[in-house]
């Protein structure tokens, strides 16, 4: 049977490991037939993608810094070394200082703030700048957001600033590259038990909550936000551009929590 | 070896890829069996997974050695 990304290219960049959320867009691709290359960031990390990148056949990983323009422009170098062309980018990219992500917003220091905003929303900028160029028949790029850029979630404070930027990123970026029929979208995921949410504080708590009160009475997988990316990254959304698609068992719709949920109180 | 112990080594061997004679009571996770701190987050997440636990940020500050990891299970497994 054909798949839906037979013949396509694309760059992974943000895997960490089996629980990332990257690892079920990556599988997810895999299975349709996308060919894949992943970036990292650093020896820690590549030591956790490289056998990842194996198990769905690719050879190629890149080490890449998204806060130096210049390993930005020297990843893409080599990227264009192995393929002339791609059809896609998936921007699974955000980091903070975890002290920051808890305790008051108001303490947000000016290094991390600036920090923060590079690594989880300027990055999206540079990085589709550099695909666009790699992208003569047009591609699609994805990046991952939460809806602490929408509403005030605990603990979230400056990731869920830098991803309000994001969003709007993905926005302005869909304007200026639609008349190259280059797509710009983001997946809103409900919380996922990944490596980086281990980052925000009480982020159990987030979890709980979230699998008691949603519409669906539960909370996503890595599986689900792949087969959502699947179709954001293939021609089945060839009509979607500038689009926030939440895939988070309906929770941006609630307005309080289930009468039928219980109280749930902090682990300590 | 405790049930608990023993269920720890498991996942510490596989994880890291270490002989099983050095997953001993009082190893270093980071000291003596090479483990990086991305490993901690990875071994937290596994031992929460395998024991039904929430082991929270401060209680995984103060797990260095494997013992420290055994008794923080033993206390708060259900």
């Amino acid at each position: 049977m054909a798949g839906l990304m037979d013949g396509k290219r694309g760059l992974i960049m943000g895997l960490a490991n089996d629980r990332s959320l990257a690892w079920g867009i990556a599988c997810a691709l895999k299975e349709q037939g996308a060919e894949l290359a992943f970036a990292y960031q650093g020896d820690a990390l590549k030591k956790r993608v490289q056998p990842l990148a194996e198990k769905l056949g690719s050879d190629i990983l890149i080490d890449c810094d998204v806060s130096d323009m210049a390993a930005i422009d020297n990843a893409f170098d080599n990227l264009a070394e192995r393929w002339p062309t791609i059809d896609f980018v998936v921007h699974a990219i955000g980091f903070s200082d975890k002290n920051e992500l808890r305790g008051h917003f108001a303490d947000t220091s000016l290094e991390n703030f600036q920090m923060t905003m590079t690594i989880s929303a300027y990055s999206l900028i540079a990085v589709t700048r550099k695909a666009r160029d790699m992208m003569p028949n047009g591609g699609s790029v994805l990046t991952l957001t939460y809806y602490g850029a929408e509403k005030v979630m605990p603990n979230y404070n400056i990731m869920g600033v830098a991803k309000a930027a994001l969003e709007t990123s993905v926005k302005y970026l869909a304007a200026d590259l639609g008349d190259q029929n280059i797509r710009v979208n983001a997946i809103s995921a409900g919380p996922i038990q990944t490596m980086a949410a281990r980052g925000i504080g009480d982020f159990s708590y987030i979890l709980k909550w979230n699998q008691l009160n949603t519409p669906l009475k539960r909370t996503v997988s890595i599986e689900e936000v792949g087969k959502s990316s699947l179709y954001l990254l293939s021609d089945l959304a060839s009509g979607v551009t500038g689009e926030i698609h939440h895939v988070d068992a309906g929770y941006n719709i609630v307005g309080m929590k289930r009468i039928d949920a219980p109280d749930i109180v902090l682990a300590k | 070896m405790s049930d608990t112990a023993e269920r720890i080594k498991k996942i510490v061997v596989e994880h890291l890829g270490v002989e099983p004679d050095k997953v001993v009571e009082n190893a270093s996770f980071l000291d003596d069996l090479g483990a990086d701190s991305l490993d901690i987050i990875e071994l937290v997440m596994a031992f929460e997974e395998e024991f039904g636990v929430e082991i929270p940020d401060d209680a995984v500050e103060k797990i260095g050695t494997v013992k420290d990891a055994v008794s923080y299970i033993d206390e708060h497994k259900a």
